[in-house]
């Protein structure tokens, strides 16, 4: 039996190439027609592959065809890559364990696997060889998130944003944020607050139309600018991006507030250029702030910090392999000779 | 164990919180039970007679507020903070010549008994207060600085560890106001340079708690008193133990 896999991903075709192969409802069937006895479809807004057992043979084309809904209009002769034996394997350890991903460590990709291969279970596309295949394959991700520090840290800036506002307030569903300036970087790092909990969300902003467009779509409400200074008594956050030429707060103005609120810590998020907080308000006890340079510079060493973890995943994905490797020689009764699989390793291009 | 494992797992970019230093400090306070036990049962009376004894009773008090408060507040790392503390007391104690037997024959007085363990006890929950006091100072000045370590990703936020401070130095205060008051039943004159030292630490704690109550401090102040409060406590203990000789226990 030949375990393969053959796919498309970020790596090598544009979203264009990944749009028109990315599957159908007669896929499935399609690709048991065309001799697979076991296959299954993963698709993701970045990668488009198939995990297969077959038989006999079957060729890059063949799978292809079997991803376009319209078979007449197949313009693409995109760079499939594909993979067999245990470097099929091995592709999708990494691929479940992040490491194949846009972002190194990002973890979504291991649902998508788990719900691809619900769907293939369910309609019994999946046999024992992908059942194998994919439950090792969660296995190696788990052992991998667990044993290194490949999903460590936040990569984008609202992400950050939201660590750093854990790693202060701890449960963010009792934080009072007030959003200064109704931009669309201040509109991310509000969603992803309320994506943690947070509930209690003010915004304001100069054009009052626009700060009320963005308090009814973040479910929050407008306060008129005016009042914005007098809500830093009460907020726990404050998330400023208005264009205004020269700062909006600093040491002095903000100080007498503060008094009344000594052991609450007052985290503000500057992502304005040129920056409506000056930076010697950081200088203040209890107050945190981050403009957006500095939380770029997080997201950019969390990005490393995941990279120079690649290589301890590598070592667990690369016993994992073996282990696979050896029990479906021996557990499911198939002689897997390295020598049956001349392509092993080899990414055909075209397909 | 538990500093070890820390380090080796934070030198590895890695480390798992929860169990290894909960079971580390954990196996150490079953050694440090039975060692206080057996000495216990020699003495006939609580081991708290020599300066020997009163550091490892002030050890196992140490790892027993851990025990209590790690898992409650997510603060397994912790551990690593608090091994250290328990290494060095017990280091100091099996190292030091300090050992000695009391010089007269000591009567049994349960009250003296008591109020000299609860007020042991409750420099464990100083010390942990202190402990707290550090991780706390750790995270927030990573958080001012903006660069974050290995070890950022595993402290509790700051608002965690602040309300852990809260209530170790409630306990702390609690326990050591029963100590206190309990000296009075005592019934046998106390050296007056004793009894000064343990209002002096009575004072200081209560003062951390009404500034931290009446908003004089801030938490990042609460913190450092933490760590001088305990320090001075510790200093005075030793004096205690030191100046006291023929009435400790």
């Amino acid at each position: 039996m030949n375990l393969f896999c053959i796919g498309l991903s970020h790596h090598n075709a544009d979203v264009e190439a990944r749009e028109y192969f990315a599957g159908h409802v007669e896929s499935d069937r399609a690709l048991r027609n065309c001799g697979c006895n076991e296959a299954l479809v993963l698709s993701t807004c970045n990668r488009v592959e198939v995990y297969a057992a077959s038989e006999k043979r079957v060729s890059t084309d063949e799978i292809a065809r079997c991803l376009v809904r319209d078979d007449t209009a197949h313009r693409f002769a995109p760079p499939f890559y594909r993979y067999e034996g245990e470097k099929c394997a091995q592709h999708l350890f990494r691929v479940t364990s992040g490491l194949d991903s846009m972002v190194v460590g990002e973890t979504e990709i291991l649902g998508q696997a788990k719900k691809a291969y619900e769907a293939a279970r369910a309609t019994s596309a999946a046999g024992r060889y992908l059942h194998r295949l994919f439950q090792r394959a969660f296995r190696v991700a788990k052992q991998v998130r667990t044993h290194t520090e490949i999903t460590r840290g936040a990569v984008s800036v609202g992400s950050v944003a939201v660590d750093l506002a854990y790693k202060i307030f701890g449960d963010l569903q009792n934080c009072k944020v007030l959003v200064l300036g109704a931009g669309e970087t201040s509109e991310r790092t509000i969603r992803a607050l309320v994506s943690r909990g947070v509930a209690d969300l003010r915004v304001s902003n100069r054009s009052p139309e626009r700060g009320e467009a963005l308090a009814l779509a973040v479910n929050g409400r407008a306060i008129g600018f005016e009042q914005w200074l007098e809500q830093c008594r009460e907020v726990d956050i404050l998330i400023t991006s208005t264009s205004s030429e020269v700062p909006l707060l600093w040491q002095e103005k903000l100080a007498p507030m503060l008094r009344e609120r000594i052991d609450r810590p007052l985290f503000i998020i500057d992502i304005a250029v040129p920056r409506d907080v000056a930076p010697d308000v950081n200088a203040l006890d209890g107050v945190y702030l981050y403009d957006i340079d500095s939380l770029q510079s997080i997201a950019e060493q969390s990005l490393a910090t995941r990279r120079a973890q690649v290589a301890a995943a590598e070592q667990i994905i690369s016993q994992h392999v073996a282990e696979f490797d050896e029990m479906i020689t021996r557990g499911l009764n198939c002689p897997v000779q390295s020598s049956e699989h001349p392509t092993v390793g080899i990414v055909e291009q075209g397909g | 164990m538990a500093i070890g494992h820390t380090a080796l797992e934070m030198r590895g970019g890695i480390f798992r919180p929860m169990r290894f230093n909960f079971f580390a400090v954990g196996l150490g306070f079953i050694f440090q039970t039975a060692f206080l036990s057996i000495r216990g049962h020699a003495l006939g009376r609580c081991p708290i007679t020599n300066l020997f004894e009163v550091i490892v009773f002030v050890a196992w008090s140490i790892a027993l507020f851990y025990m209590l408060v790690g898992p409650g507040y997510r603060l397994s790392l912790m551990g690593a903070f608090t091994a250290p503390l328990v290494v060095l007391l017990q280091l100091f104690a099996l190292l030091a010549p300090i050992d000695k037997p009391h010089r007269v024959r000591l009567r049994a007085n349960s009250w003296l008994e008591f109020h000299a363990s609860i007020s042991l006890v409750a420099y464990g929950a100083f010390a942990l207060a202190c402990i707290a006091g550090v991780m706390y100072l750790v995270q927030e000045r990573q958080l001012k600085t903006h660069h974050l370590h290995s070890i950022f990703y595993h402290l509790p936020p700051l608002t965690d560890l602040f309300a852990a401070i809260t209530r170790l130095l409630w306990w702390g205060f609690a326990l050591y106001t029963l100590g206190l008051i309990s000296g009075f039943f005592v019934g046998e004159p106390l050296p007056w340079i004793q009894i000064t030292c343990a209002i002096g630490v009575w004072f200081l704690y209560g003062l951390i708690l009404q500034g931290r109550y009446l908003h004089w401090f801030a938490p990042k102040r609460v913190a450092a008193l933490c760590i001088i409060g305990f320090s001075a406590a510790l200093s005075l203990l030793w004096g205690i133990t030191f100046t006291a000789q023929t009435h400790t226990p």
